[in-house]
Order: structure tokens, then sequence, then C-alpha cells
């Protein structure tokens, strides 16, 4: 009995093993050399030098606009998502549906990214549709809506998944007993069903916003370099300027302002 | 564990054969020991009809590799398990990989067609001498427009591109030294200029130009240029000439102010195995005749001036690629400012691209 008991333990141990490297070498390691970067200077003296630079008006606007388009492309896959995904549950195919909708995110992002140049540009499709109805040539490449549109095209499959998901784990006969004590359909909606999605909501909401604040091919590609996100930073400071103090520091705010999202939009599932 | 074990035999002893093949399959094709010679150039960047001219000359058996940006270049280099004989940075990758210690001296004793090249492009500041590197091809910054688009203006200078009536027409590569140093040359600086108040200058006369900017891309300017995107373009010339043969209503100019000179050049890096065979070859690349077709066929600007004998007579004097010498004096190559100012630039062109249109 005991030998086994031990033997268990051990075994258990073994299965942490994986688990533990992975966490070490891929999570806590880079990001404390993000860290260690982040007090360097462009001539690799500790410094706090970078930090001073972070609280500048360039970078400061430059947050300020990451989080205002962030904000933007979440709130619009919302409000998109949230409807399609009501109307996913109520189909006869509903696998198929979701499958349809899943099918461009394993295109790869770039690819797409390309495809929207051809589309949105001066003698694409886009402007040809404007003419034939009458409103003629528009600039539609390089512009913030060019810019939102392609964004949220891209983050809605993660928006409608865990929404998707969470409708559909919702008891039907919550509803039913809702209808049946006089409930309005907005009130069943407003006060049952959105409370109970809110989780789905919530994650959905993190999937996008996170990975918005640091877009950065998009940026040049489909807005020209007219949008500049914390993540065009980080990029440049890497690549260009090899100023991987300044790279670093940005990534800093960069991953404090994401634990601070998650801890928002984290709260703790209550038992229903 | 017994399976495992069966299965790790059976990997082990199949790469083993297949390891054989390879060294096999190599022999008999005469990839073998100090007979080869493995040269590292940017993709279509060379006739490869004088890659075979060279091995029938020589007996030389040449490996041809490609890269497509000097930065993944010097990485691979630096990184080593590689044994590039030859390869084609460009200048300011030189001056980096020679601090880095990457590159093997050149025996000129070993180069008698160096004569060939041009005095005008020897001994530059990125290579005093010519240590390390002899030139492959050069050319400028400039910028490319479209006749169809505009018909009645004419573009000389960078000033030009200031006009109001260009509003949203022009596109910019995204490159620090190239937007600056155009914002620097319009002011009658030096492009190389480290002065913080030329810079900020600098920097204040692009934010008047914002209106005109369509975008500021990457390599997709090719792309956009050709597709009329838009009517204007700073590239550079390499590039130029690439988009000018898509689209006939294309043209290039270098502005009148100056602008910058760049070099692709051709040195023996540290990895080398075959150093003899790799001095051989920058030799025969150097033959005036060689040079010649070799230009005929990539189109850029060569550095070679035996062989612009050889080269149609239209070509040579089109002084959009071969500027004029008084416009020649003018051009000046990117000197290493150092990290500091290289991070004030890209500082500059940050905030430049966040000033609002």
């Amino acid at each position: 009995m005991m030998v086994k008991m031990m033997e268990n333990n051990f075994t258990r141990k073994l299965y942490q093993v994986p688990y533990l490297l992975w966490i070490v070498l891929f999570v806590i390691a880079p990001i404390g050399l993000v860290l260690y970067y982040s007090f360097l200077d462009i001539e690799g003296h500790f410094s706090f030098e970078n930090y001073g630079k972070f609280f500048t008006p360039v970078y400061l606007k430059m947050t300020l606009s990451s989080f205002w388009y962030a904000f933007l492309i979440t709130a619009i896959s919302l409000v998109i998502a949230y409807p399609t995904a009501l109307l996913l549950t109520k189909t006869k195919h509903k696998q198929l549906w979701l499958l349809l909708i899943i099918v461009p995110s394993w295109i790869n992002l770039l690819l797409k990214a390309y495809a929207f140049l051809g589309i949105f540009g001066t003698y694409g499709i886009a402007n040809s549709f404007l003419q034939v109805i009458g409103i003629g040539r528009q600039q539609l490449l390089f512009t913030d809506f060019s810019f939102v549109f392609v964004s949220v095209y891209i983050f809605i499959p993660f928006m409608i998944l865990p929404i998707f998901n969470s409708l559909s784990e919702l008891n039907p006969t919550l509803i039913d007993a809702a209808h049946d004590l006089g409930a309005s359909k907005w009130t069943v909606f407003r006060r049952v069903i959105f409370p109970l999605t809110i989780n789905g909501v919530k994650s959905g909401t993190q999937v996008t916003f996170i990975p918005a604040l640091s877009l950065f091919m998009l940026t040049r590609l489909i807005a020209g370099n007219r949008v500049i996100t914390l993540g065009t930073a980080i990029e440049q400071q890497f690549l260009v300027t090899q100023d991987w103090g300044m790279g670093s520091t940005i990534a800093v705010f960069l991953i404090v302002i994401m634990v601070l999202i998650m801890l928002v939009t984290n709260t703790r599932e209550r038992g229903v | 564990m017994n399976k495992i074990l069966r299965f790790f035999l059976i990997i082990v002893v199949s790469s083993g054969i297949l390891l054989y093949a390879i060294s096999s399959l190599n022999t008999s094709q005469g990839y073998s020991g100090g007979n080869t010679l493995t040269v590292y150039n940017w993709g279509d960047y060379i006739d490869e009809d004088l890659i075979a001219q060279f091995e029938k000359e020589t007996g030389i058996k040449v490996i041809y590799e490609t890269f497509d940006s000097n930065e993944a270049m010097m990485t691979k280099i630096q990184q080593g398990g590689t044994n590039y004989d030859v390869a084609v940075p460009s200048e300011y990758t030189i001056e980096k990989m020679i601090q880095a210690n990457l590159l093997i001296p050149l025996d000129h004793s070993k180069l008698p067609n160096l004569k060939n090249i041009d005095q005008r492009f020897m001994d530059l500041s990125f290579d005093p001498k010519n240590k390390y590197s002899v030139p492959y091809f050069w050319g400028t910054v400039g910028i490319v427009y479209n006749r169809k688009l505009l018909p009645d203006k004419e573009i000389t200078s960078w000033n030009d591109l200031w006009n109001p009536d260009l509003k949203n027409q022009i596109l910019l590569i995204d490159g620090a030294r190239e937007v600056m140093g155009m914002g620097l040359n319009s002011l009658g600086y030096s492009l190389n200029d480290t002065n913080k108040k030329h810079l900020a200058e600098a920097k204040e006369k692009l934010d008047l130009l914002t209106p005109n900017v369509k975008a500021i891309v990457g390599d997709e300017i090719k792309m956009l240029m050709a597709n009329e995107e838009a009517s204007i373009g700073l590239v550079w010339s390499g590039d130029a000439s690439e988009i000018m043969s898509e689209n006939e209503d294309l043209d290039y100019v270098v502005p009148k102010e100056g602008s910058n000179l760049w070099f692709d050049n051709m040195v023996i890096p540290k990895t080398a195995k075959n150093v003899e065979g790799a001095h051989q070859f920058i030799n025969f690349m150097l033959n005036a005749k060689v040079a010649a077709k070799n230009t005929d066929y990539v189109g850029y600007s060569t550095p070679n001036k035996q062989a612009l004998k050889y080269l149609d007579e239209e070509v040579v004097n089109d002084e959009r690629f071969y500027p004029s010498p008084e416009l020649t004096k003018k051009l000046e190559v990117y000197e290493n400012l150092g990290k500091r100012n290289l991070s004030l630039y890209n500082e500059l062109f940050l905030q430049f691209k966040m000033h609002p249109k």
C-alpha cells in the first residue's frame, strides 16, 4: 500500500515536469528577459532612461490611440458577434454554420491582409461596386475605416466562438420559465440570456481586445502606417533601431496593461 | 519499451542510409570538398548563364543560394553552420559585418580585374581601401512617378513633392534613413547630418508633407505603384527599374538636391571554405564582358567602367540610372551614425508617422 502511494506520488510529480518546464522556459524566462532588457539603455548600460522616455507625449499618445482602436475593434466585433451567435444557436445545422465562420481563421493573416490590399485598392472590387451604385471611387485603403474593418473581420470568429459556447450551454427551460412568468422577449434577453452568457462575452472580449492592442502588420499593410500602435513601435525598436531596451520597455507596459484587463474581465465564475 | 527502442533504431538506421545517399549523390555531381564554391546572393540578382560559364572556365562547381534581407543573411553567417564562400551584402551591413569580424580581407593581387571599377565607387567610408569588399551593383534613392496621372507636372526635386496639388498622392518607403534623408536633403543638409537642430527642422518640414502622403509602406510599394494606387513614390532605383518594366507610364528621377547612393558589394565571409575559389569568382564577375552581360540581365547600375562599353548606349546614357557627374557629386553613402543617432532618426520618423493628417 505504502509503496503504491509513493509510486503514485512519484508519477504525479513526473507528469508535472513537462508543464513546469514549459512554464519556466516559455513563460517565466521570456518575461524575465523582457524585464531585464527594459532596464538597459541603447548602449547596454543599466538605466531608467527607457521608462522616462515612455512617459513622453509621443508614447502616451501612442498608448491612447492603441487603446482607442482596440476598443473600437472589440466593440464592433461584439455588436456583430452576439446576434450572430444567437442566430447560430437557433439554426438547424449549427455545426456547419459554425464551421463556415471558423474556416477563414485558418487562413494566414498576412494572406488575408494582402487580399484586402486588392479588394480595397483604387481599382479594386469594392471601388468598382461603389462606382456601379453611383457613389464613385473613394479612398478605402490606408484609412481608419479599412483598418478597423479588416481587424474586425479577422477577430470576429474569436468573438463568436465563446459566446456561441455559453449560449448553447444555457438551459432552455430557464427561458421558457421566464416567458411563462410573463416576461417580454426583450426582458428575457436583458434579464436572463445576457447575464447568463456574460462569461462568453468576457472571454470573447479578452481574446479580441488583447491581441488588437498589439496589432502590427495590419497597421502597415492596411493602414499604411497612418495608425501607430504599441505593437508597431515594438517591431520598429527591435528590427529597425535595434534598441532592444526601449522595445522591451514598451512590451513591459503592454504586459501590465494586459494583466490588468485580464483581472477586470476575469471575475471568478460563481456556481449556478 | 522494446517498441520505442526498435523505433529509435529504425530512425537512426534510416538517417544513416539517407546521409550516405546524399554524400554519394554529391560526389557524383562533383559537389565534393575543395571543388565547390557556395555563393550567397539576393534572389534573381545574377545571370545564371554566367554561373555555367564560370564553372566551365574554372572547373569549380557553384552552389547558389539566395536571401531576401541583409539582416537574415548576416544572422545566418553569424550563427555559423554555413559555408558561404561569397556573399553580397549592402554597404551598411558590410560595415556591421566588419565590426563583428565576419569578413576575410581580400587579396587584391588575386583580383586583377579590380582596375575595371570606376574610381568613384572605390575607397568609400563603409570600407576604406576596399579591404573587404568590391562593388557589385549600385543605385540611388529617388522618386518614381506616373506620367499618365501627372500629365503636366515635371518632377525634378524633393521640394516638388510639397506641392499642394499632390494631396494624398505620395507613397513613402518605410525606412527612417530614406524618409529623414529626404527631409534633410530638401533643406540642403547632408543625409548623414547629426545636428539635432537640423534633424528637428527636417522633421518639421516632413510634417508639412503629411497631407500629400497617402501611406508609408514596405515592399508592397512596388505592387501599389505598378497598380497606379498613387502617382508618386519614394523608392530605391533598383525597385524603380523593376516597376518601370511592369508599368510603362512610370518614370524615375534622382532629385537635384542630392540623395543617397547605395551599394551591394561582394565579400568573403569568415565561414568560407574555398577562399581561393571565392577570389576567382569575384575576379570573374569583375571582368568587363561578364559584368556587362550581368547588368543586361539584372537591370541595375554597374560600377564597372569598362563594362559600360559593352552595354547599349541607351542604357549608359540614361541619366536616371547613370546620373551625370555633377549630380553624382551630390549623392552620399549612408554613414554609420552610431546607435544613439540612429535611434534619434527612428524616433523622429515615428513622430512623423504619428503626425495627424
